[in-house]
């Protein structure tokens, strides 16, 4: 039985990210809950590519579903990580060291990407992360609040080592940030490199590599180790079934990130 | 199914007068969503696959002497079950039951036969009719139930008496274990004895008879093959794909890539997502090539690949809008595109209901709509126009208020008549011409 989607998909005013202009909110001005002090900042470029970017990652970690997801899609969608990683690395915006921003305001910024950035560990545990529920207001607030360039570029940064220190469990920054640049290039080198295989292989080999992408990119990873990535092989599974059912069951909590995000 | 036959007035004026200008209509309610539409080689029957895995398969009328105004409608002529979910017990996954792609063979005898594929396997149905049977065994009542021998005094011959027809369908090959990435299309040679499949990694070939073993043509990154296509008229194999660099490193065979360079000024973060090419037709001459990307439709000189000889716009007024459009994953939504008998016009659908058609050689473009609300019978057949930025006329839909949940993927022109099927999620629209 078929299920039809009665709401209509809200169309939001916004435009095409295009450099150095800066534009509306894209995101619907409604929800903005008495968390401004009755100003609307004007997000700029830098927050609207963070934005891009949290988006892109959620994308992925949902391509974790209970049917096999589409791989053309989650390429597209590594590839606009990728775009995006090279842009704020030509800006020098892709920096872990010294921008930190203190305090309390940051600290739910953080918050607020934590959650996507959760290992499936911590949420099978059911860890409460303070602020969850206000999870909507940070994100307004996080494009509301900021009104410099500098702000805005910590708090992506910020997100980004949140991301890592997920993943990897790493204490060190510096290590973070180079070994996600490398994960990152090793993913879309191997994406690159494919060698077609004998007809054997076709059926012989049982590889979960593919799926450590999405993980490497979301934090989902649970017990691979940083940078297993290496030959990837074009037929990846998940074959281990810890990390499918923590997926089903992260899935409700996704669902209802992704409708905060979405907004439909 | 529900059958309503109308009468529309063509909003495509062509320069010359001789076509005809009215379009009628049925439009066939289905119980699930629609997920492709396929005319066979004579145009007689259509068949639609859907998310439940079934196939519903509709025939034409045969011409009403009588009514010379109109083609024979469209009526249900058999509907089966072709795929069931299945579970993937080494990937804990589950392999959906629906039809990504139907492709009739060429009828040989009275039978017609079909493939149908779902992500991971591909049948081979039979579909024959059935509208006699013997009567008058000897040795069975009607009924079935043996007879005793002991009192049967007299024989007689078995007579063929006719029934209601009954169409039947059966599974005559099954092909499976190809693939591991999802089947996006299959294509019949022109030998029509193997065929190609492909996912997003890997080309299939298949002999129909032989299901146990297939050749894998290719093994490359190509991340969505929208379609092959082996042809009589090019040799080779033509497949299209996300990203002509992978396209370059990884085939082993001589290839040509169809690419037009990248416009500077429109680049963004979503370029690569829109000219990411969601179908490929090649003409009925054999000469052209049509893309399907996001936003456009591109018709290709295959002697010519550096750029397309046409290009047509389908809804640029949704280039403004990438940013919804990723975030709620439309911008991943894959078009399809159809030529007419004569390749002189293209068709593809888009949002709201929406369809388009462009006239190459008037180069005249028209919109138009799929929806039982404002298709009323006997009602002409408005074009519609959206309103990008402005003042909105009347009649006019702003681009905000496009229902993108209603989007018209699939579309098929008959191969010989100006019928077109288009399918919006659930209904299936049969538009005819009306001739004068």
């Amino acid at each position: 039985t078929r299920k039809q989607g009665d709401e209509e998909l809200l169309v939001y005013e916004d435009t095409m990210f295009v450099r150095g202009l800066k534009r509306k909110c894209f995101d619907g001005e409604e929800d903005i809950e008495g968390t401004l002090a009755g100003i609307k900042a004007i997000p700029s470029y830098n927050l609207q590519r963070q934005s891009l970017l949290d988006m892109s990652l959620v994308k992925l970690q949902l391509c974790h579903m209970l049917v096999e997801p589409n791989l053309c899609r989650s390429v597209l969608i590594a590839n606009t990580v990728r775009q995006i990683q090279e842009e704020m690395t030509q800006d020098g915006t892709w920096q872990m060291i010294n921008m930190q921003s203190t305090g309390q305001a940051s600290v739910d910024r953080l918050v607020s990407t934590d959650i996507l950035c959760r290992s499936s560990r911590e949420q099978a545990e059911g860890k409460h992360v303070p602020g969850y529920s206000t999870f909507s207001k940070d994100f307004e607030g996080d494009q509301a609040q900021d009104s410099s360039e500098t702000m805005s570029t910590a708090s992506s940064v910020q997100a980004l080592r949140n991301l890592q220190s997920n993943v990897w469990e790493m204490e060190n920054p510096q290590e973070n940030k180079g070994n996600f640049q490398k994960s990152l290039d090793q993913i879309f080198e191997t994406l690159e490199n494919k060698s077609p295989n004998s007809v054997e292989d076709l059926f012989s080999e049982v590889d979960n590599s593919y799926y450590d992408l999405d993980t490497m990119l979301t934090g989902m990873m649970s017990n691979t180790k940083m940078g297993h990535c290496d030959g990837l092989e074009p037929f990846p599974s998940p074959t281990t079934t810890t990390s499918s059912s923590n997926c089903k069951s992260d899935l409700n909590e996704l669902d209802h990130i992704v409708e905060i995000l979405v907004e439909s | 199914m529900k059958c309503f036959p109308c009468q529309f007035s063509n909003a495509v004026k062509s320069a010359q007068s001789s076509t005809s200008a009215l379009m009628s209509v049925s439009v066939f309610e289905q119980a699930d969503i629609i997920s492709t539409v396929e005319f066979n080689h004579s145009g007689e029957l259509l068949a639609t696959g859907d998310k439940g895995g079934r196939v519903v398969i509709f025939q034409q009328e045969q011409e009403n002497k009588t009514q010379s105004h109109s083609r024979g409608e469209y009526n249900v002529y058999s509907t089966f079950q072709s795929h069931e979910p299945e579970f993937d017990y080494l990937k804990s996954l589950e392999i959906e039951e629906k039809i990504n792609k139907i492709r009739w063979l060429p009828q040989k005898n009275a039978a017609q036969f079909l493939l149908s594929t779902n992500d991971k396997t591909i049948k081979l149905w039979k579909i024959s009719e059935r509208d006699k049977r013997p009567e008058g065994y000897n040795l069975k009542e009607e009924d079935g139930r043996y007879r005793d021998p002991t009192t049967v005094t007299t024989l007689r011959v078995p007579v063929f008496r006719p029934m209601d027809l009954m169409v039947e369908a059966s599974p005559r090959r099954i092909f499976a274990n190809a693939h591991t990435y999802h089947i996006n299309s299959i294509s019949i040679n022109s030998d029509y004895e193997t065929y190609l499949s492909a996912d997003d990694l890997r080309i299939n070939l298949w002999h129909l008879e032989i299901t146990d073993r297939s050749f894998s043509i290719f093994c490359v990154a190509l991340c969505g093959v929208a379609a092959l296509y082996c042809s009589e008229f090019n040799s080779g194999v033509f497949c299209a794909g996300k990203i002509p660099a992978y396209l370059s490193k990884c085939l082993r065979y001589s290839f040509a890539v169809f690419e037009e360079p990248e416009d500077p000024s429109n680049r963004s973060f979503f370029s690569e997502i829109i000219s990411s090419i969601s179908d490929v037709k090649f003409s009925h001459s054999g000469r052209y090539m049509m893309t399907r990307d996001y936003l456009s439709v591109k018709i290709w000189d295959l002697n010519m690949e550096n750029r397309p000889v046409e290009t047509y716009q389908v809804h640029e007024y949704l280039r403004s809008k990438l940013c919804s459009l990723y975030e709620n994953d439309c911008i991943f939504d894959k078009f399809e595109c159809c030529w007419n008998g004569s390749d002189s016009i293209v068709m593809t659908g888009s949002y709201n209901n929406f369809f388009r058609m462009f006239d190459r050689n008037t180069k005249r473009d028209v919109t138009l709509e799929a929806s039982r609300e404002n298709n009323k019978p006997r009602t002409v057949l408005k074009p519609r126009k959206v309103c990008a930025s402005g003042k909105r006329k009347k009649d006019e839909i702003s681009v905000d208020s496009l229902d993108f949940n209603k989007k018209i993927l699939h579309t098929a022109w008959h191969p010989k008549e100006n019928i077109i099927a288009v399918a919006t999620t659930n209904n299936l629209y049969i538009f005819q011409d009306k001739m004068n």
